[in-house]
């Protein structure tokens, strides 16, 4: 099973009495693209900062190239070899980025905690990095308050790629950008996909976005996995009521809020009766292997 | 690629990098008399403050001296220069330990959470509930007079009030993606706190610092007119304010009343700067 660089089984992560994430289990392929859908309070954010190390799960496994990584990091051997698996792109490029740190130094530092590398090999790599994601020296001089939302989101992304991650978690990257800027940013990704190798966790909303970027799809509903499976086969053809719920949200000619709220409250009270009338249990779910649930 | 106008910095002075006010302008002006005066006390004062004049004790301002003298023949305008010395180092230092305790200890609660962070935080509360000036009295008593048991027990006192701030604006900031993305990189909570949480939450931390500046000037001056802090002969403000009362009877007010004036102006005028400091860190933040 070691062929998948990213592997993860009946995750499960309760705040308080509220259950986030719920037996969640899913893989992603080297270089490969999955797309995590839901809505806010689906636990895919959770899922998310589980994966980079920023909450422990209660239950399930997190596998990266083969090591586990359910637990919190001990040590700095154990931080530092986690953080060259897995980094993460967040949502807002006006937080994610440290007020105080010129780009060029939010670059280097990752280099320098990571390679150890001297002076004029770290500038050197930051750089390539910074060419990368197609930023000159002008940004790299600048503090990011000097820069607007897509180059902020632009450096987070060289950041992320400075450690050489095998898997890149982007959760909502992409959502606080214009759209002609996020068009460019998604363009970009797809290139370093392609010249890196590094696999993709999509974490969004957007079902447009993900017909674009992901390969496989998971959609998480009330921190459980309702649908799961090839991106061009469960938009085209949803099996579960919830995708199709998500898909029919989507604005556009003929949409119809009011429609869609009374959807939502069928889904919801058939979702709420469905379990408990037939008392089965969640069958798991693994892409690509197509498989529904309830 | 996108390129973008960057904007250029102008260069700051002090004033403009409180705002710019009239107000805060001339309250650093101000705060800059009592601190060239403690830094070349001995070149301006016009007399040594132990010189004694017999024949000029008690008189009114003139012009042998600005001031007057006191009721021992003390030049006052002298002591008031000399005074600044003891009547700013004191708040400084008190400012300086209060800081550095209060961030480590507010930041270590934040970080930390969980039980650490209760403990810490009720150990703030018990140090709240305790006078300032009843603790320096205390401390005075056990260790005799003199500028360090008040100094100590003042940075105690005062270290709560930093901590306080600290602990909520290192938990504000502990959220924030970009010290959630430094941990995704691997650095170590230490390497987090110090290089990058405690700059970031310094500039209100410092803004609450200036102003305590002020209020402990004034409770290290009320300790020593009370007599439990520098002692006499040393020039100090709140020691003067003491012994030029009696003269207050037989109708002399400078010996009482300049170093009186001293203290308030110093504090206000740090109150100001604080305050001005603290919009402009507010500002920032939105």
């Amino acid at each position: 099973m070691t062929e998948h660089v990213l592997q993860v089984e009946g995750l499960r992560k309760a705040f308080g009495g509220h259950v986030a994430v719920d037996d969640v289990s899913f893989s992603l392929r080297p270089g490969g693209s999955l797309a995590i859908v839901g809505e806010s309070g689906s636990g895919k954010t959770t899922t998310a900062r589980m994966l980079a190390g920023l909450e422990r799960p209660d239950a399930g496994r997190i596998r990266v190239a083969g090591r586990d990584r359910s637990d919190a990091a001990r040590g700095r051997a154990g931080r530092l070899a986690r953080a060259r698996e897995i980094q993460m792109v967040f949502q807002d490029p006006y937080l994610s980025l440290d007020p105080r740190v010129t780009v060029a130094r939010c670059v280097e530092e990752p280099l320098r905690l990571h390679l150890g590398a001297g002076a004029r090999e770290g500038r050197a790599r930051r750089d390539e990095l910074l060419a990368r994601v197609g930023l000159g020296e002008r940004e790299a001089a600048a503090l990011p308050r000097q820069l607007s939302g897509g180059q902020r989101q632009r450096v987070a992304l060289a950041r992320a790629l400075a450690t050489a991650p095998k898997v890149l978690v982007l959760d909502e990257a992409t959502t606080a950008l214009d759209v002609s800027v996020q068009a460019q940013i998604l363009e970009l990704l797809a290139e370093i996909r392609r010249d890196t190798g590094v696999g993709y966790l999509f974490v969004t909303h957007d079902l447009a976005l993900v017909r674009h970027v992901a390969d496989d799809v998971l959609v998480l509903y009330e921190g459980r996995v309702v649908e799961s499976g090839p991106t061009v086969e469960v938009l085209s053809a949803p099996r579960h009521p919830y995708t199709r719920l998500l898909l029919h949200s989507v604005p556009r000619r003929g949409w119809d809020p009011a429609r869609i709220a009374a959807d939502r409250r069928a889904l919801a009270t058939a979702l709420r009766e469905g379990p408990a009338s037939s008392g089965a249990p969640h069958p798991n779910t693994n892409p690509p292997t197509r498989s529904v649930s309830p | 690629m996108t390129v973008l106008p960057l904007r250029r910095h102008r260069p700051s002075t002090p004033a403009r990098l409180l705002g710019g006010d009239r107000l805060v302008t001339a309250a650093l002006a101000v705060l800059a008399v009592p601190a060239v005066a403690a830094v070349c006390a001995p070149l301006i004062a016009p007399y040594a403050p132990d010189a004694v004049d017999l024949s000029a004790t008690l008189s009114g301002a003139g012009a042998e001296h600005l001031l007057g003298a006191d009721q021992s023949g003390r030049d006052v305008l002298s002591r008031l220069i000399h005074g600044a010395r003891t009547g700013l180092l004191g708040p400084l230092l008190v400012v300086v330990v209060s800081t550095v305790a209060g961030t480590l200890l507010g930041v270590a609660a934040a970080w930390l959470g969980g039980a650490f962070d209760a403990l810490l935080s009720r150990a703030m509360d018990l140090v709240f509930s305790f006078p300032a000036l009843l603790l320096a009295i205390l401390l005075v008593a056990v260790s005799g007079p003199g500028l360090t048991a008040p100094v100590l027990a003042m940075s105690v006192a005062y270290a709560p009030y930093v901590g306080r701030l600290a602990r909520s604006a290192a938990l504000q900031e502990k959220t924030r993606p970009y010290i959630q993305a430094y941990r995704v990189q691997g650095w170590s909570g230490w390497a987090i706190c110090l290089w990058h949480l405690v700059p970031n939450i310094a500039p209100l931390v410092l803004a609450q610092s200036v102003t305590n500046f002020g209020y402990a000037l004034m409770d290290l001056a009320a300790l020593s007119f009370l007599g439990f802090g520098v002692q006499p002969p040393t020039a100090d403000w709140g020691a003067m304010v003491n012994e030029g009362a009696a003269a207050l009877l037989q109708g002399a007010m400078l010996p009482a009343l300049a170093p009186g004036a001293a203290i308030v102006i110093t504090v206000v005028a740090f109150g100001i700067v604080g305050e001005a400091l603290a919009d402009r860190v507010a500002r920032r933040e939105r």
